[in-house]
């Protein structure tokens, strides 16, 4: 199976172990990921005022690329791009009056007709391949690994763009069961990592980050698994302001979900774990006998 | 700060917000959810306490630029009022007239080789009119 993907800036520069892990894990299970030619900024962030149609166009315009490509979903990887892109098509086809304008501002491209379907690859593993068809292709269960999984806030919200249940949501959880590790439960996994504040407020985010990991640690958990770019970085790289500013925190690696999927698949980490994880989360797969000294 | 009266500001933001501010019954649950409301000079609940009673000052407050739209607050609220639309209206009153908060050249060379892109252009999207 061939599925258009879009990649966004962040997997071509400091989240290239998620795009890598994903291309890979997603090959073993028969799905080639094939990139959006032509792809622009997804536009980051949602406009949310009633009257910012130029915030609407960078992710029209994507939206455009994949009907030129004669395609009708398009799978994210980035929770951010999700959000955004999907948010983008959900809007214009409550406001058919201002996708008209849109379309006319837009005169050097073919008029957006709202087909497309903006989907996130977990999506795509839970509703398309299922995770009955993911569990019976590991080859080596993850027994015994306890994974925090964090959802963060633009996979589940606003609920009409949302993935899954809001306040409770199953998907991460149900993929780790899946892959044979164990999933630990807290209740920081729906609450935001600081993001943007990362530039300007970074104590924010320590503060956030270590709210966050302590409680994954409390609650018994050895690794944490993301699905945004911004996040991994609030919850990983910022452990080195962590440490500085809370005595006794004990470090918690971040993997991206397709990271993990990928071990349970066989695949050698050494494929994309790179020197972008500031924890290195090496030394656990060893103890876990995932990765050979 | 901005010269409005307080009729102004009120349909300002609701006209930029799309959301009818008066259907807020004051529960708090939005403060409760917040993540950032420590930071908070004024919590989610008292801004839009301030603009229904026409305060003005509510734009000096910090909780407009803390709000980092992670949707909590309107996941919640249980009269379906999109608050993160609210403190987005507050946010672009005040950078429509020039008040950025985010110089992009100040930010030092190894955060921009470290960082991902996502924060600089979110960022610039929220702090910068």
């Amino acid at each position: 199976m061939k599925v258009l993907y879009y990649p966004g800036c962040s997997l071509k520069t400091v989240a290239e172990s998620f795009e890598r892990s994903a291309k890979l894990a997603m090959a073993a299970l028969g799905v080639e990921l094939v990139e959006l030619e032509r792809w622009n900024c997804c536009g980051t962030v949602s406009a949310l005022t009633t009257d910012d149609l130029m915030h609407q166009l960078a992710p029209i315009r994507n939206l455009i690329r994949v009907q030129e490509a004669g395609e009708e979903r398009l799978v994210t990887l980035c929770a951010m791009c999700y959000n955004t892109l999907k948010r983008a098509d959900l809007w214009v086809a409550q406001h058919p009056e201002e996708l008209a304008k849109i379309n006319a501002f837009l005169d050097e491209e073919p008029d957006y007709r709202g087909k497309v379907r903006v989907l996130h690859l977990l999506e795509l593993l839970r509703d398309e391949l299922g995770f009955a068809t993911v569990k019976e292709r590991v080859v080596r269960p993850l027994t015994g690994l306890r994974v925090i999984p964090y959802y963060g806030c633009l996979l589940l919200r606003p609920r009409e763009v949302g993935l899954d249940s809001a306040e409770n949501p199953r998907i991460l959880e149900d993929l780790i069961v899946a892959l044979g590790a164990e999933p630990v439960d807290t209740p920081y996994k729906t609450q935001c990592c600081g993001s943007y504040h990362t530039t300007t407020h970074k104590e924010i985010v320590a503060k956030r980050a270590h709210a966050i990991l302590s409680s994954a640690r409390e609650h018994g958990g050895e690794v944490l698994i993301s699905s945004c770019p911004l996040c991994s970085f609030n919850l990983d790289n910022r452990q080195r302001l962590v440490r500085e500013l809370y005595d006794g925190f004990a470090p918690v690696p971040v993997l991206y979900f397709t990271e993990l999927l990928g071990l349970a698949l066989g695949l050698d980490p050494q494929a994309w774990i790179s020197e972008q994880h500031y924890v290195d989360p090496r030394p656990l797969l060893e103890e876990h006998q995932l990765l050979k000294r | 700060m901005l010269e409005l009266s307080s009729k102004e500001l009120q349909r300002a933001v609701e006209e930029l917000s799309g959301q009818k501010v008066f259907a807020c019954y004051q529960c708090g649950k939005c403060s409760a959810s917040c993540p950032f409301a420590a930071e908070m000079d004024l919590t989610p609940r008292q801004v839009l306490e301030y603009i229904m009673d026409g305060r003005v000052e509510v734009l000096n407050s910090n909780t407009i630029w803390i709000c980092a739209s992670c949707f909590s607050c309107m996941a919640r609220c249980p009269n379906g009022i999109d608050i993160s639309k609210v403190m987005e209206a507050l946010r672009q009153l005040l950078l429509r007239s020039g008040r950025d908060q985010l110089d992009l050249l100040k930010i030092p060379e190894a955060d921009l080789k470290e960082i991902p892109q996502i924060a600089f252009i979110a960022g610039a999207r929220k702090l910068i009119g």
